[in-house]
C-alpha cells in the first residue's frame, strides 16, 4: 500500500469529521446521516428544512467533487440486484431500530467516547464482515 | 425558520458528501473489499472512520468548552442510555444489509448525484426500510440523530 491508496481516504475522512464538528458546534446537531434524513418525516424539534438542507449538500458533494477533479469518483457495484434491495432494507430498518448509522455511531458517537455507540460500532462491524465473507463463501460477491 | 441554521446545515452536508466522494466510501467495491477480512482486505478505508474520529474528537474538545453552539441555546445530544436489545439488534441488521451491498446512508443519498440504476434500487429500499421502521415504532424513535 502506498501513500497514494489511503491519502485520499484519510482527507476524505478528515472533512466529514469538520463536518460533523462545525454542525455540532454551530447548530448544536448530530451529523448521523440516518437521523437527519429521517428528519424529513418524522416529528422534530427543528421541522424537516434543516434535515432537507444537509440532505442537499450531501447530494452536491459529489458534483463539488467533479467540479474540483473533472470526474465522478469511481462507483462500481457488483453486488446482484436483489441482494442490494434486501441489503437496503436491512441497513434502513437497522439504522433507525439502532438509533444511529456509521456516521451517528462511527463518527460523533467514538469521538465521544459513547458506550452505546462503541458497541454500536462493534457490533455492526462483525456482522458486515461475517456478512461479506458468507457471500464470498457461497459465490455471491 | 433561522436562515444561518440552514445554511451551516447545507454547508455540512456539503463538505461532509465531498470527503465521502474524496474517500472512496460512495464505491460499494471499494466498501466491500473494507470488510473482506477472508478475502483480498483492502485496509485503506480504516483511514477514512480514522481520520474522521481524529477531526471530529478535536472538535468534540472544542465543544465541551463551549456553554452553547453559536446558533441554538443548547446542544441537542442524545440522553445517555444502557446499551440495550434494540441498538445492538437494529446494529447486527444494519451491518448485514450493510455488508451485502457496500453502502451505508451517507453514501447511498450522496451517490444520487452519480444517479447509477443500481444505487438508486438501494436508496428506494433503505428509505423504505427506515419508513417501516418509524412508522411501525412510531414511540421509540429518538428525538435526535443518535
Amino acid at each position: 500500500m502506498t501513500i497514494a491508496d489511503f491519502l485520499p481516504s484519510l482527507l476524505g475522512g478528515m472533512a466529514i469529521g469538520l463536518a460533523a464538528a462545525m454542525l455540532l458546534a454551530l447548530n448544536g446537531r448530530v451529523a448521523g446521516v440516518s437521523g437527519i434524513v429521517s428528519g424529513l418525516w418524522r416529528r422534530t424539534d427543528t421541522g424537516p428544512m434543516t434535515s432537507l438542507a444537509f440532505v442537499i449538500g450531501l447530494v452536491l458533494g459529489p458534483v463539488l467533487f467533479l467540479a474540483v477533479f473533472g470526474t465522478f469518483p469511481k462507483i462500481e457495484i457488483g453486488t446482484p440486484l436483489w441482494l442490494l434491495a434486501l441489503g437496503g432494507l436491512l441497513v434502513g430498518y437497522g439504522s433507525r431500530l439502532g438509533s444511529g448509522c456509521t456516521s451517528g455511531h462511527g463518527v460523533i458517537g467514538l469521538a465521544r467516547l459513547s458506550p452505546r455507540s462503541m458497541a454500536a460500532v462493534a457490533t455492526f462491524l462483525t456482522t458486515a464482515v461475517a456478512t461479506v465473507a458468507a457471500m464470498r463463501a457461497a459465490g455471491l460477491s | 425558520m433561522n436562515v444561518a441554521r440552514l445554511i451551516v446545515s447545507l454547508a455540512a452536508g456539503l463538505v461532509f458528501g465531498f470527503g465521502l466522494a474524496l474517500s472512496g466510501m460512495l464505491d460499494p467495491s471499494r466498501v466491500r473489499g473494507f470488510l473482506d477480512v477472508t478475502g483480498p482486505w483492502d485496509p485503506s478505508l480504516a483511514f477514512v472512520l480514522g481520520g474522521a474520529v481524529l477531526v471530529a474528537a478535536v472538535g468534540m474538545l472544542i465543544v465541551r468548552a463551549m456553554s452553547r453552539p453559536v446558533l441554538d441555546d443548547r446542544f441537542h445530544l442524545p440522553p445517555t442510555r444502557p446499551v440495550d436489545r434494540r441498538l445492538v439488534s437494529g446494529s447486527a441488521i444494519f451491518g448485514i444489509g450493510w455488508g451485502m451491498a457496500g453502502l451505508c446512508p451517507g453514501p447511498a443519498i450522496a451517490g444520487m448525484a452519480v444517479g447509477l440504476p443500481a444505487s438508486m434500487i438501494f436508496l428506494a429500499a433503505m428509505i423504505l426500510g427506515m419508513a417501516a421502521h418509524d412508522l411501525t415504532k412510531p414511540n421509540v424513535a429518538a428525538p435526535v440523530a443518535i
